[in-house]
């Protein structure tokens, strides 16, 4: 076991170093920064003294070495168009993502399991069908386009939500919430809805799938046999049983939140990392750029490896096998 | 005609899959929905009135025409209208379906050559070669195809010389939205690879001392043929959807080129403005294309996995 | 530690219910546009959203008030010195405090000047000529330049003046180096003596000020905003809203494609106004081969036929009517008609001819045509990409295949300046509101100090003398006649292909009574609330 976990370990360092360096290297490719930094009057000598202050005047090699020596210490450098720490800039914005991302998987999993079940009970019927119909239109638009038909019809035409932001904060000094203001909760149903469709559209196919295979095993027929009622069945058997893939799917599908959530932060102007990141592409302000990329690496690369030990624990079989080879 | 190909179609599957989508309607109508909108885009340059794609030929003037009303300007008629450009709605979405559906069709092939190939290579070789393929695979897993395909729109920019930037869009996007799908089919084929591996015929070959790869893949192969086709077909929709993704943040299709991704980009700036047919339009035909894909695939994966009926 | 966590919590929602009540007042405003201020050091960025903010926090000793025109604001009397024309002295304000109640004398200006010429000030091109401040008493303030400067005055009015012992004791005395990254304090506070005050700040996300009660100008100014509400929204389509669904009350650049919608609906208005910008294309008429094009070893631009060709195949007229809406005034020269130096001969509409213009091609030995890359910025000016796609058809009606590439600002200014591109899109802002600035930085030969911009690759030995003569000239008319002499060869010679003259539009609630700046700064000082 240890021996496994060290190993998984240190195949993930080497993935985030290589994903470093793929992402560091992008971007010598995205714009040159001096030139969204300075302005209208600029002259060359002015190009080249910031050139060199920024220390892009050196070999690539090098430039990324002292990026990787900055992150190891979680110092990304200052953000080249804020003028700020980039950790602090990031720890600022992230809980706006996270409660974004915390809603959205909320709602995807209450509704994706509900409807699961109900499609799965009712497996014939039209009610369900129609719900598997339509569940298909969510994953056939592009999330873009759902969010701003939603903004036109609740906010615009109806008027009943907030069409952009996060309405009003508070500063709980170590983190800015939107939960506690009414604005704050009216704010967030839009762009999480936007967010968790895909993710409720494949959790609801999930449970479908695992409950019906669940209900033709034996277990199942030997329970109804026993004459448990056909509520006790459902809930209480085949749901526990369809429990643990949904909770893996789930797991895995955090980091796509998250990468998602640059669309919907875009469209719904939601101050979180994602919006962070596509800004700092506009005015190629790279440490940002490279502290973005650093971290959802390692945020899928945490959620890999324990999702693998995970594994590794529950399932005796794989100890076996992973260990030979 | 329709039926003729159908017939051709499935008489080389068995009957129960016939039988199986005869008697969905569903099916039925996503088939004939996805069929027409496929032959309507490849048959394009046949019978559109427009092509949207010659700058030459576009007027400006035009612009903004509603659909079967005369523009103000040059008296002229479109069907669907035109765009902000004068183009022809109903010819642009024609031939930027061409676009979406080139980029859907080459990146599902590549992901599925990529990861048939190295699904084979990892279950017939193991040791650290399958370890080495599936870490990889775990990784690409979780990390989100558009954020690989922006990464790899970073690094082809800095490659390609100025001039063949448009052409590079097009193949940046398949690539892109390859690498992100080709996962599901490694995996797959892999676990086929592994059951077939052990047994008697193989290892029979392998002590006649022949080459026994051969004789695997051309075992194997039919064994996963209806899991890859069900996994190309969900691939196919996610990429059509990804293209209009990535088009939107503006790292797909050019403008002057558009695929029907660039067009919802283009047509949503005017959803507020009264000029509907521009995002309404293009934005039905993706729907289209990618519910009647996606139905199809559903379908598949029922009528090939008999268990779940 | 969960009980302070919850009494925390309870406090914060204590105080957010009574800001709630604060946020409902009427004297609030809600104001968006697409791009944030980057910093708010003073003297770090020259750029407009960053400036616009500025404004409302701090002054210049001249500002320029929401009809363009140059007014007093921490000085109140200047010009240049009697005795020496080299030498411009300004009377500065007395009894001005800054946000944080110390007071404002001639130590500050010319401690705000001296931190505007360093070297990591943006600002320090237009104090080129400058060669020393200094304070003439507590109230009296003077430039000492290295020849005559007639035009001084018109430089200063973006050029905010600081507290020198706030900066001091916040270690602020230099502008923000972004690579050095300590020194930030000023990039995130401001201490101004401008009419509002900084109460919060998120960059990209939000920004919060509140009325200075004690703004020298309180009585003198409507000052009826008191509180202003800053949001950056990039979204064209979430922009529009955010004010149609009436969370915003004022936006500075609403889509053209959105003025009717916004104007047709209750409670909301639109007024527009020429802006203080060209559009334009260059093209690379010096080198002698051009790479991204398909003709070998000549440059079809180099034949001032072919440039007159480029310029008469443009139908401006359909460009306002279909891209623009008419939001724009088509343009004749890359000069805004603000500028000293402009006129309407000048700025007439070419004529758009597209047989005459083949005709030119015919005669330049391109009648068959030739293939050549435009580049074009996508998130620059107003609708950036859709003109030049538009300018795509009309040129290839010409014979000239042209491939576009639109890039965002980031990327496709860098191709200007590194001369990576011989065909691209400019827009082109004069703050200065005189001819000199154009010329220095798209006209003149390109090179350390002037020709920044010259991405045209012109050159004339003979013209660089004259443009660099114009900073001295104090003969007003001799240097006009100069100027017009300048502008009379980059007419004839096609130097650029003007486009035309932006045009603003603001949406805002009925409530607010404003009129537009042409440097698209709204001073909120100026702005009243109806009921």
């Amino acid at each position: 076991m240890l021996a496994f976990a060290i190993r998984r370990m240190f195949q993930s360092i080497i993935v985030l170093l290589v994903v470093g360096l793929v992402a560091f290297s992008m971007f010598n490719f995205v714009g040159d920064p001096v030139d969204s930094m300075l302005g209208q009057e600029r002259t060359d000598a002015d190009v080249e003294r910031v050139r060199i202050q920024l220390g892009l005047d050196q070999p690539f090699p090098v430039q990324y070495y002292k990026f990787l020596q900055g992150a190891v210490k979680g110092n990304f450098g200052i953000s080249y168009r804020q003028g700020r720490p980039v950790s602090q800039i990031i720890a600022e914005r992230l809980p706006a993502t996270l409660e974004l991302a915390f809603v959205s998987a909320v709602l995807a999993i209450i509704f994706g399991v509900a409807l699961g079940i109900f499609t799965a009970i009712r497996r014939n019927g039209w009610a369900a069908n129609t719900i598997m119909s339509l569940s298909l239109i969510g994953v056939s638009l592009p999330t873009f386009l759902i969010g701003i038909l939603l903004i036109y019809i609740f906010a615009v035409e109806l008027g009943w939500l907030s069409s952009f932001g996060r309405g009003d904060v508070v500063d709980l000094g170590w983190w800015r919430t939107g939960f506690l203001t009414k604005s704050g909760l009216l704010a967030i149903i839009l762009p999480a809805i936007t967010l968790g469709l895909y993710q409720m559209t494949l959790i609801m196919r999930i449970v479908r799938a695992e409950m019906l295979e669940v209900l033709r095993t034996d277990y199942i027929k030997f329970a109804r046999a026993r004459g448990l009622s056909k509520r006790a069945v459902n809930f209480g058997h085949a749901l526990k049983n369809t429990m643990v893939p949904v909770i893996t799917v789930t797991g895995m599908q955090i980091g796509s939140i998250i990468a998602f959530a640059i669309i919907t932060e875009t469209v719904f102007q939601w101050p979180g990392v994602g919006l962070l990141f596509i800004n700092a592409i506009r005015f190629v302000d790279i440490p940002i750029m490279a502290a973005y990329l650093m971290l959802i690496s390692v945020m899928f690369v945490s959620i890999n490896l324990i999702v693998d030990l995970l594994y590794f624990a529950i399932d005796p079989r794989l100890r076996l096998d992973k260990t030979k080879g | 005609m329709f039926n003729k190909i159908h017939d051709n179609i499935f008489r080389a599957l068995n009957s129960d899959f016939l039988y199986s989508f005869k008697h969905s309607p569903v099916a039925i109508v996503s088939f004939i929905v996805a069929l027409t909108l496929v032959l309507g885009a490849v048959l394009a340059p046949f019978y559109a009135p427009h092509n949207p794609f010659d700058p030459a030929t576009l007027n400006l003037m035009n612009g903004f025409s509603a659909p079967m009303k005369p523009n103000e300007f040059t008296g002229e008629t479109f069907l669907l209208g035109t765009d902000d450009q004068g183009r022809d709605v109903f010819s642009t979405i024609l031939y930027g379906m061409r676009i979406s559906l080139f980029v859907g069709f080459a990146a599902v092939t590549f992901a599925m050559v990529l990861g048939v190939s190295l699904g084979l290579i990892a279950g017939y070789v193991g040791g650290w070669l399958d370890a080495l393929i599936m870490r990889i695979a775990d990784v690409q897993l979780t990390f989100p195809g558009i954020l690989v395909a922006m990464l790899i729109f970073g690094i082809a920019k800095g490659f390609t010389p100025i001039d063949q930037r448009d052409q590079m869009a097009i193949w940046v996007l398949i690539i892109a939205i390859g690498l992100s799908e080709w996962v599901q089919f490694a995996r797959v084929v892999r676990g086929a690879t592994l059951v077939e591996k052990n047994k008697e015929y193989v290892q029979a070959a392998r002590l006649n001392g022949r080459r026994s790869g051969g004789i695997l893949i051309g075992h194997i192969l039919p064994n996963v043929l209806g899991s890859v086709l069900v996994i190309a077909t969900i691939s196919l929709a996610l990429a059509i959807i990804a293209e209009a993704t990535l088009s939107f943040l503006g790292v797909g299709a050019p403008p002057t080129k558009p695929s029907l991704g660039t067009l919802i980009r283009i047509g949503q700036g005017y959803l507020f403005s009264g000029e509907w047919w521009i995002l309404l339009f293009p934005a039905v035909t993706l729907l289209a294309l990618a519910l009647s894909v996606n139905l199809l695939g559903d379908w598949l994966r029922d009528a090939l996995n008999p268990k779940l009926k | 530690m969960r009980l302070k966590t919850l009494t925390r919590i309870a406090l914060a929602s204590t105080i957010v219910l009574s800001m709630g009540i604060g946020m409902a007042n009427a004297q609030t405003l809600n104001w968006a546009r697409a791009g944030d201020s980057i910093t708010l050091d003073p003297h770090a960025q020259n750029e407009g959203p960053t400036t616009a903010l500025q404004h409302q926090i701090s002054e210049a000793l001249i500002v320029r008030d929401m009809t363009g025109k140059a007014v007093p604001a921490l000085a109140t009397e200047w010009g240049p010195s009697e005795s020496d024309p080299n030498v411009w002295s300004f009377k500065l304000r007395e009894g001005v405090k800054f946000h944080d109640g110390a007071e404002f004398d001639s130590e500050d200006v010319v401690f705000s000047f001296n931190r505007a010429m360093s070297e990591e000030s943006n600002f320090k091109e237009l104090l080129a000529s400058v060669k020393e401040v200094r304070a003439n008493g507590k109230y009296g303030f003077e430039i000492v330049t290295d020849g005559p400067n007639p035009l001084m005055a018109s430089n200063l009015t973006n050029l905010f003046i600081m507290d020198k012992d706030w900066a001091e004791a916040n270690g602020a005395t230099k502008v923000q180096d972004v690579e050095g990254g300590e020194d930030t304090f000023a990039s995130r506070n401001a201490n101004g003596t401008g009419p509002y005050i900084l109460v919060s700040r998120e960059p990209d996300a939000k920004t919060v000020l509140r009325i200075n009660e004690n703004y020298w100008g309180i009585d003198e100014f409507p000052m009826e905003i008191k509180e202003i509400v800053y949001t950056p929204i990039q979204n064209q389509a979430t922009r529009v809203a955010a004010l149609l669904s009436g969370d915003v009350d004022f936006i500075q650049d609403v889509p053209v494609q959105d003025l009717a919608r916004v104007g047709e609906t209750d409670g909301l208005k639109v007024i527009t106004a020429p802006q203080n910008r060209v559009i334009f294309f260059g093209m690379n008429q010096g080198d002698a081969d051009l790479e991204t094009d398909n003709v070998d070893g000549k440059n079809p631009f180099a034949d001032l036929r072919v440039r007159q060709a480029v310029n008469m195949a443009i139908n401006r007229e359909a460009i306002k009517k279909i891209v623009m809406r008419d939001q724009s005034v088509p343009a004749g020269m890359i000069s805004p008609p603000f500028v000293n130096g402009w006129t309407a001969e000048l700025d007439a509409v070419p004529e758009n001819n597209v047989e005459k213009a083949q005709g030119l091609m015919n005669d330049a030995g391109y009648g068959d045509g030739f293939s050549i890359r435009l580049n074009c910025p996508n998130d620059r000016y107003i609708n950036d990409e859709a003109i030049c796609q538009a300018a795509v058809g009309m040129l290839a009606k010409i014979g000239i295949n042209v491939q576009l590439e639109a890039l965002p600002k980031a990327q496709h200014f860098p191709l200007i300046g590194g001369l990576k591109t011989d065909f691209y899109m400019l827009g082109w802002g004069v703050p200065t509101y005189d001819s000199e600035y154009i010329f220095n930085f798209l006209v003149h030969t390109k090179g350390e100090k002037y020709g920044s911009w010259n991405g045209v690759r012109f050159s004339d030995p003979e013209l660089d003398m004259k443009i660099q003569g114009l900073a001295s000239e104090t003969d007003l008319d001799k240097r006009n006649q100069t100027i017009a002499d300048i502008w009379a060869v980059v007419q004839k010679e096609q130097l650029y292909i003007p486009i035309h003259h932006q045009v603003l539009n603001w949406g805002m609630s009925d409530k607010v009574d404003t009129i537009v700046s042409p440097e698209d700064t709204p001073m909120f000082k100026y702005f009243k609330l109806g009921s």
